[in-house]
């Protein structure tokens, strides 16, 4: 089995904060991490790799310093990486991005594509699905697990609010996975040693097949029209008093505003 | 594209198991004031099978029409048939904007859709206005929460957007409503059905909905363990009211994830929100700060819970969770 995986370089955003004065991001010094759900759904194909004998290859796009992303992936035990990056792709919404990806992938055989259900720098969802309909293959969203019956059929399970839901695909098939499907593996030493000194391959616009109006801003439909950070509303009342007046500062509070008697 | 075609806003109704969710009612609301102010119609898109008897209900929460595909292929949500279903529409009427709930389902057709009409998709609104221009102006949290983007669609339509729910208004049912219900026929591609649903589970006996709740006794770190959740259900007993807690309380396992308020979990908007030991990390604070009292109790006095808060206790919060479940219960 051939298996896929597209992983993202994002800031970590839960390290990211906000200068009060300005209301601008503060970004230095934010670590970039791999996209904690496309890591999920890279352990998953290594798992299928340690089972099954998967052939596993990660590709990411993105400005040349995610090649970090690829060496990781290198270390946790893909055969092969492809750094898809070109200033052709440059300033691409989700539906550019899905174009880029989806050229790439017409040039590689494979049974299973997976990436993560979101990245938590724009947590949209969105690439996972749109690759699928452009490559007009099946797609299963917020997978939590899935078996390979080592023939064709996948059977996965996919979480939705009131619980799950038990599905049937054969390959080839898109998956969009959830960090909460498993808990990814470290690098291993000797890994991390072998990962710069294996290639990755670095393709731009010339080795993908794909329309040049999809691409990059141009193939771009939605655009930022203004960001700015959330606006916090005057901060309340402030106390620091002892428990029982607290309490008491509480409940006056509660009746004021009609919530008790 | 010939821009001027394009009319109307059109909505998804998301149902489950023949059960309208109630996203769909906070789109329709929102779709009504847009289309007031724009002098269009709102169009609900009411998919599934044996489901037109609630096609009127719709039209009471501010639809003009109502487009009934009742057909088995959508009896339960597979991305396929859900698919083509809308697609047929979008060619058929041409749309002005289209708006879905940011669910699992949601999330899921609405990409697979915009990309088979090539427009362009907002995920996760949290607000939807209407631009100099007439075009709509759909602003969502980017960066974890960080920072709001406000996104435009201008040269493509439909101009689509998901949005979460418990963010919008729905109007309350106006009986007095007219409008048009009418069956759609979809001419469904099988060949391309591929996958199969062997079988839908629910793992929550007491389905609890932390976005309906009144009064929320939410809890973080600062609650410290199990027994500071038993101390939080107490406190939440008296108030007739639902516990639900921060992302680090849902990782340690405390609570579960259906409880979970914030940017990877659930938006709030509660007549009260109590956050006890919650340091108001901004994922945290995108979920809640809507609440319309929001009461925050927290040993720090520089934890940024304190700049959202309404009224802010520094203290130790299980002390106070003790003592004020004592005091209420008398």
């Amino acid at each position: 089995m051939k298996i896929v995986v597209c992983i993202k370089q994002v800031p970590d955003t839960t390290e990211i904060k906000i200068d009060p004065k300005t209301g601008t991001l503060i970004r230095d010094g934010v670590p970039s991490i791999m996209n904690p759900d496309d890591k999920s759904g890279l352990e998953m194909a290594l798992q299928l790799k340690d089972e099954k004998g998967a052939h596993v290859t990660v590709i990411t796009m993105g400005p040349p310093q995610a090649d970090l992303i690829l060496r990781e992936a290198f270390a946790m035990g893909v055969d092969r990486a492809i750094h898809l990056t070109d200033r052709k792709f440059a300033g691409a919404d989700t539906l550019a991005t899905s174009h880029a990806l989806a050229g790439a992938l017409r040039k590689i055989d494979f049974d299973l594509l997976i990436t993560g259900r979101q990245a938590i720098d724009g947590d949209t969802a969105q690439v996972g699905p749109q690759i699928a309909e452009h490559l007009d293959l099946p797609q299963v969203s917020y997978l939590e697990d899935l078996k390979f019956d080592g023939d064709k059929t996948f059977t996965m399970k996919r979480h939705i609010e009131e619980g799950y839901q038990m599905l049937e695909v054969e390959a080839p098939c898109v998956v969009t996975v959830l960090s909460s499907a498993n808990n990814p593996r470290y690098m291993n030493v000797g890994g991390i040693v072998d990962a710069y000194q294996k290639e990755v391959e670095v393709w731009g616009f010339n080795e993908i097949e794909v329309d040049e109006k999809n691409l990059g801003l141009k193939g771009s439909p939605t655009s930022v029209h203004k960001a700015f950070a959330r606006g916090l509303k005057p901060a309340g009342e402030l106390y620091e008093v002892e428990t029982d007046e607290a309490v008491g500062i509480i409940i006056k509070k509660l009746k004021e505003k009609f919530i008790l008697n | 594209m010939n821009l001027e075609e394009y009319k109307g806003i059109y909505v998804f109704i998301e149902q489950r198991e023949g059960v309208i969710q109630n996203v769909a009612l906070e789109l329709l609301g929102q779709a009504r004031k847009l289309a007031d102010e724009l002098n269009d119609k709102v169009y609900a898109m009411l998919l599934g099978h044996n489901i037109a008897d609630q096609a009127q209900s719709l039209i009471a929460r501010g639809a003009d029409e109502v487009i009934v595909v009742d057909a088995p292929e959508l009896a339960e949500y597979t991305t396929e048939p859900y698919t083509q279903a809308i697609c047929q529409i979008i060619e058929d009427r041409k749309p002005e904007s289209m708006l879905i709930g940011a669910t699992t389902l949601g999330r899921d057709l609405g990409p697979r859709v915009s990309a088979r009409v090539e427009t362009g998709l907002t995920a996760d609104c949290t607000k939807i206005e209407v631009g100099a221009n007439k075009e709509l102006l759909m602003t969502r949290p980017a960066f974890g929460g960080n920072l709001m983007a406000t996104i435009v669609c201008k040269n493509h339509r439909p101009q689509m957007g998901t949005v979460r729910p418990g963010v919008l208004f729905a109007m309350d049912a106006d009986e007095n409503r007219t409008g048009e219900v009418v069956n759609y026929e979809v001419k469904f591609n099988t060949a391309k059905f591929k996958v199969k649903l062997i079988e839908t589970v629910k793992e929550d006996t007491d389905l609890i909905d932390i976005t309906e709740a009144r009064i929320l006794v939410s809890g973080g770190r600062g609650i410290g363990n199990e027994e500071g959740f038993k101390a939080m259900d107490g406190l939440a007993q008296t108030l007739d009211a639902e516990v639900s807690a921060s992302r680090a309380m849902v990782d340690a396992g405390y609570i579960g994830h259906e409880r979970q308020v914030g940017q990877t979990g659930k938006t709030v908007r509660p007549d009260l929100y109590f956050a006890f030991g919650i340091s108001g990390a901004i994922q945290h604070v995108a979920g809640m700060e809507e609440s319309d009292l929001i009461i925050a109790v927290n040993k720090d006095k520089d934890a940024p819970i304190f700049q959202v808060a309404d009224l802010g206790i520094v203290g130790d919060a299980k002390q106070i969770i003790k003592k004020l479940t004592e005091r209420l219960e008398k």
